[in-house]
């Protein structure tokens, strides 16, 4: 029996973003997606360099800068102002996305509408047949960096899961995503399917798996202590 | 001597023709090459193909060109922002053509023209919508789809520094599109913020060398 969602133990999204944040390691270079990811920057460890990376053409991002100081020739992908860190470096955008699509960024962080078992990713279309379509730098994120994490919210609003067989909304880009982190658990893209590493107390892997509608295998250190 | 400064923008985009395909730097509003544009509505030119990131902002700008009917056909990466009414309506009442181009294409695209390349293999986008029919390869075992060259007759780009040659420093993320799009246009004119006396930039720091710059207008910061 599927375990009651209102019962359990979800994270909220900073803990969601406190959890990504402490995949990444001192030294990498990050590029945090509009929107949710964006808030993992709010946890990366204070004292150890992490690198940055606004793809409209700067390394060595820093926090929004105080109120009257806001300097409209530097601003984040989502357009907002941001400052920029001692040691930061300014690039025109076709270097900018040599830095992902050359394989130079270790890491992104992207927020999703569906992730499939084979980990594709469908993120920037809403598949509504009026919306105006708007890609911006998805695509090419989603393919360039050495690892592409997913942080999103398990179901819909609606109650579907976002992780399916196969995604029904347009694809960003095919078999892209390394990891998903949900309000419910941190689980792997493998070549084997996808693998649980972490979830929340009180729910079994049989529940999680029935509840997202996909075989999940088990590849949590304390396997079947959890559950 | 050679002076590429003008007195004007209205002098400075005077031969831009109907029909023209036009690369307009900018990020949002940040490097948008706003008199440079206004001077251009002035102009009358028809007809247009604009090429840049957005879809305008507000309703001055590239907003303002759209709304003032002259442009044909936006070829951009993000066309939907909250403050995109402007091509909102327009796109909407189909009085509008848009090419979405994933924004790291959309950048290597102006350089290719810009480098004389014929075209090239990229890995973005292969297997959505956005690869259209195009050409596809396995290269190593990676996927890739054919893209091709954005050449233009005129970028109309801002810079924050330039001399009489041409030469131009960017402010901040302000840089972003100017560099590609000087090199992508057979007429490329900048906007800058100040005018300075040759040899006053240091050559080991600039970043678009006057040889992709044929005209500047100085305007106000």
């Amino acid at each position: 029996m599927a375990a009651n969602l209102a019962n359990l133990k979800r994270l909220s999204r900073k803990q969601m973003a406190a959890r990504v944040a402490r995949d990444i390691p001192e030294g990498a270079y990050v590029n945090l997606g509009i929107g949710l990811p964006t808030l993992v920057a709010d946890f990366l460890p204070s004292g150890k360099d992490v690198f940055l990376h606004s793809e409209n053409g700067l390394l060595g991002m820093g926090p929004a800068p105080a109120k009257g100081a806001e300097d409209l020739d530097l601003i984040n992908a989502g357009k907002q102002p941001v400052t920029a860190l001692p040691g930061a470096a300014f690039f025109h955008h076709a270097d900018s996305f040599a830095m992902m699509r050359g394989g130079h960024l270790d890491i992104c962080v992207l927020g999703a509408f569906q992730v499939s078992v084979m980990g594709d990713l469908a993120n920037w279309h809403s598949g509504e047949k009026d919306a105006i379509p708007a890609v911006g730098g998805a695509m090419d994120l989603a393919i360039g960096a050495k690892r592409t994490f997913i942080m999103m919210e398990h179901f819909t609003k609606a109650g579907d899961s976002k992780i399916v067989p196969t995604c029904t909304y347009p694809l960003t880009a095919k078999a892209c995503v390394s990891r998903i982190y949900t309000d419910l658990a941190v689980i792997d893209v493998t070549r084997e399917g996808l693998v649980v590493r972490e979830m929340v107390e009180a729910l079994s892997l049989g529940e999680l798996a029935t509840l997202t509608g996909v075989a999940l295998a088990d590849g949590r250190s304390t396997a079947g202590s959890a559950g | 001597m050679i002076d590429k400064l003008v007195g004007s923008a209205a002098e400075a985009v005077a031969e831009v023709r109907d029909g023209a395909t036009i690369l307009v730097g900018g990020f949002g509003t940040a490097g948008m090459p706003i008199v440079l544009i206004d001077a251009l509505i002035a102009q009358g030119a028809k007809d247009l193909t604009i090429v840049s990131n957005n879809a305008g902002n507000g309703d001055t700008g590239l907003a303002a060109l759209l709304a003032s009917g002259r442009v044909r056909k936006v070829v951009c990466s993000f066309p939907r922002q909250t403050d995109s009414w402007v091509f909102d309506g327009l796109y909407r009442a189909g009085k509008i053509e848009l090419e979405v181009v994933p924004q790291g294409n959309l950048a290597e695209r102006i350089r290719a023209a810009g480098a004389g390349i014929g075209a090239f293999y990229c890995p973005t986008g292969y297997g959505t919508l956005l690869a259209g029919d195009r050409e596809t390869r396995r290269i190593n075992g990676r996927d890739y789809v054919l893209e091709f060259p954005i050449q233009a007759d005129v970028a109309l780009i801002k810079a924050y520094k330039g001399d009489r040659w041409g030469n131009l420093v960017y402010r901040k993320t302000a840089r972003n599109f100017g560099p590609v799009m000087a090199m992508a246009a057979q007429m490329t004119i900048a906007e800058v913020n100040e005018v300075v006396p040759l040899g006053a930039l240091d050559p080991e720091v600039i970043v678009t060398p006057g040889i992709f710059v044929e005209r500047l207008v100085r305007v106000a910061a």
